[in-house]
């Protein structure tokens, strides 16, 4: 008893952190490798960390053991809240061989994630569209994202916009989807006169929905890439710029002109979805994770867009995030879990997986095949509009991902406030700017 | 020679006290011991910790979003506490009269039920009640009030008092119950007495129910105190601290700080300050409501 207590009490005496095995970056391969590692013949078991109420991950385990009857899956699951809050920790003391990843950039920066280079060269993942890879690359230390070495690898990747109810888009004499913000705001115009909800949207407890309108809005705006330069901690970068304010100040006279439920402030995104499907709300600004369920439940029904630009004619863009996974840094089976990766990506199996169960385009090379889906449903306007975004070059990842905190912390407070008109545009952009520094420098 | 023995037994008795020290040490001052230390560093939980000595305890004080939560569960005490106690003796007091009935057995039941149910799923089905098409707005209509109806808990003036209200439910049940025990223990013969001396309902609740009560009282207030002070799981699952921080409290601040934002260093320190908050608070209620007679 008496050696528990002194052993942690001598303990409690250091720097917190000090006592625990501290990973150390692993010095990259002296030799870079010959060939593509494999998972071998020998039997192998691969410990994976995945996300609760995701089937396509489960799908494509399976696919992958019946196709290497030598691997087989230990998988423990969670809801995504839980992994953010456990990653470091099971990360440092019990290192899966592939966990879905939360935001990276203190995972990295404590040495906790696998240094994918290597991998990317011999699989040739750098030969694919750099667009796919960007948001996954972190300069050295974790500081600035972006840019560096690759540290996660996507099983596919999403696409966000503006989901529609057809039978109500009919109602209000809209039969083509909005070519710029002008006809967009018509359009809703149109629908609160005849007495529908306009945009069906969530913003309630420690979730605020409405950074999907708005970083919509800012892309309509303005050009996606400072808004990714800000994400990515580049120095200097800031939200709070002309054309964000005007963005804004659209999503507020939205607001002002009644285009969200009166109780947004309280809507989950469960309520929203099934409010949706129901029928309440024209538009709903969602992403292609439930171009799958939509499918279903409104087959025929449901129609998809991009954002449109405020100019006509002008580049689209969207959020567009991979379901991001990663290796531990101490994980046993890094290679057999690396294989994983790039078949999940090359397979046509899987690539077809992907599509029919995740709903997104799969990641790889450009030329890539597409396995086919049914014409006119939603998932094929969705995959349709990844190949544009691709040509406009207009993927963004969230403003909500530029900080562990900023979602929760900042966007979500501010843009509650300002649905209750408690905010300002110009003060929901720089007080999201002054927590966004104090986290940067802080973190 | 007797001073001998009465020191073995003094040995003795510590020996079985032991166990259960070494328990209460290694699962209660250990940790309040680590809290209190890493509040003096600037820790992310996975890495090495830097010294920052008094810097999150000055933030704790400076920054409004932190102070906000500290003010807001002292508003929750109204709600937890005040209402509950006062409530909590009128129900006693008339159950106490109609104590011979089956009346009074059905009332204690439904009183005491919410202590029952588990706190997730009271403020599960309370979210429901107070959402924009829930019975409360449905009820608030059906009487002409329309115009009041609103989404309760997502609401920037209403989100708080809704979860308060929430709470003051839930501990309702825990003081009528406890006072009603309390009221058990009181010499009729006082009652009968007053009676004679042609005291009537309010006379005898003022003069010999509120004095007899005092150490339950003390104990409800303590309660009740405590629970305002510490809240989570109400807000956690009816609000989350929303709308815009309307209804954030220490405790869900320390779980976003610690788990989400890895300010394990400032997490601590705001602990710390709640911890001293209740006990600057509990011991007050102890000494004012102990029993002097003793």
């Amino acid at each position: 008893m008496v050696v528990i207590l002194g052993g942690s009490l001598a303990a409690a005496c250091a720097a917190p952190g000090s006592g625990n095995a501290q990973p150390t970056a692993a010095a990259t391969s002296a030799a870079p490798m010959s060939a593509a590692p494999t998972c071998g013949t020998e039997p192998i078991t691969l410990k994976a960390y995945y996300e609760t109420g995701f089937p396509i991950t489960k799908a494509l385990s399976d696919e992958f053991a019946k196709q290497h009857p030598n691997v087989t899956w230990d998988i423990r699951e969670d809801q995504f809240a839980v992994i953010t809050q456990n990653a470091p920790r099971v990360l440092a003391d019990d290192p899966p061989d592939l966990m879905r990843l939360p935001q990276v950039s203190e995972l990295v920066k404590n040495n906790l994630l696998k240094n994918l280079d290597d991998y990317a060269k011999v699989f040739g993942w750098d030969q694919w569209p750099a667009s796919q890879l960007e948001q996954m690359r972190l300069a050295p230390g974790g500081a600035v994202r972006g840019e560096g070495s690759l540290y996660a690898m996507g099983l596919n990747f999403s696409m966000t916009g503006v989901f529609y109810n057809k039978k109500l888009a009919e109602q209000i004499g809209m039969t083509t989807p909005p070519e710029t913000l002008a006809d967009l705001d018509a359009a809703l115009a149109k629908a609160k006169d005849a007495g529908l909800a306009p945009i069906a949207q969530f913003n309630g407890g420690a979730t605020g929905g409405l950074a999907f309108p708005l970083q919509d809005l800012m892309a309509s705006y303005g050009p996606p890439a400072p808004i990714n330069e800000w994400i990515y901690q580049k120095p200097g970068a800031t939200i709070d710029t002309p054309s964000n304010l005007q963005a804004t100040q659209h999503l507020e006279k939205w607001i002002k002109a009644g285009y969200f439920w009166k109780d947004v402030n309280a809507v989950d995104y469960a309520t929203m979805m099934s409010r949706f499907i129901k029928g309440d709300g024209l538009f709903m600004f969602n992403g292609d994770w439930e171009s799958g369920n939509l499918d279903k439940q409104m087959a025929g029904n449901i129609g998809f867009f991009l954002m449109p630009p405020a100019q006509a004619g002008g580049k689209r863009a969207a959020m567009s995030a991979p379901l991001t996974f990663g290796i531990g840094a101490n994980a046993k089976n890094a290679d057999c879990a690396a294989a994983f990766l790039n078949w999940v990506a090359t397979d046509t199996q899987a690539r077809t997986i992907g599509v029919e169960i995740g709903g997104s385009h799969p990641m790889g090379p450009a030329d890539a095949p597409m396995p086919t889906v049914a014409a006119g449903s939603v998932t094929e306007n969705t995959l349709a509009a990844g190949a544009q975004i691709a040509t406009d070059n207009g993927a963004m990842d969230f403003i909500a991902n530029a900080t562990g905190a900023i979602y929760a912390k900042s966007w979500t407070p501010n843009l509650q406030k300002l649905v209750a008109g408690e905010q300002t545009p110009d003060g929901l952009l720089k007080s999201v700017q002054a927590d966004y520094q104090s986290q940067v420098k802080g973190g | 020679m007797k001073a001998a023995v009465r020191r073995r037994r003094n040995w003795a008795g510590w020996l079985f006290v032991l166990p259960a020290a070494a328990f209460y040490v290694v699962f209660v001052i250990q940790p309040l011991a680590m809290t209190v230390q890493y509040s003096l560093y600037s820790w992310d939980g996975i890495g090495v910790a830097t010294w920052n000595g008094v810097q999150n305890y000055l933030r704790v004080f400076t920054d409004p979003d932190l102070f906000a939560a500290i003010l807001n569960a002292i508003k929750l005490i109204v709600f937890f506490s005040a209402v509950p106690v006062v409530l909590g003796l009128a129900i006693a007091a008339t159950i106490r009269r109609i104590a011979a009935s089956r009346l009074a057995l059905v009332a204690r039941t439904v009183i005491f039920l919410p202590q029952v149910i588990p706190l997730v799923a009271a403020g599960i089905t309370w979210s429901w009640l107070l959402s924009s098409t829930g019975l409360v707005n449905q009820l608030l209509s059906a009487i002409g009030l329309e115009s009041i109806t609103r989404a309760w808990l997502g609401d920037f003036s209403t989100a708080l008092p809704a979860v308060g209200v929430i709470g003051a439910w839930v501990l309702l049940g825990l003081c009528t119950l406890l006072l009603l025990a309390g009221m058990s223990k009181i010499d009729p013969a006082l009652y009968e007495a007053a009676r004679l001396d042609g005291a009537g309902a309010f006379r005898e609740f003022f003069s010999i129910t509120l004095p007899s009560l005092r150490q339950e009282i003390g104990v409800c207030v303590t309660v009740t105190v405590v629970a305002a002070l510490a809240s989570f799981d109400i807000v956690y699952i009816s609000t989350q601290g929303g709308p815009g921080n309307a209804s954030m409290v220490p405790g869900l601040e320390i779980y976003y700080l610690a788990f989400s934002e890895r300010e394990v260093g400032l997490a601590s320190a705001l602990a710390v300050v709640l911890t001293a908050l209740v006990i600057a608070c509990a011991l007050p209620i102890q000494w004012l409501t102990r029993d002097r007679s003793s």
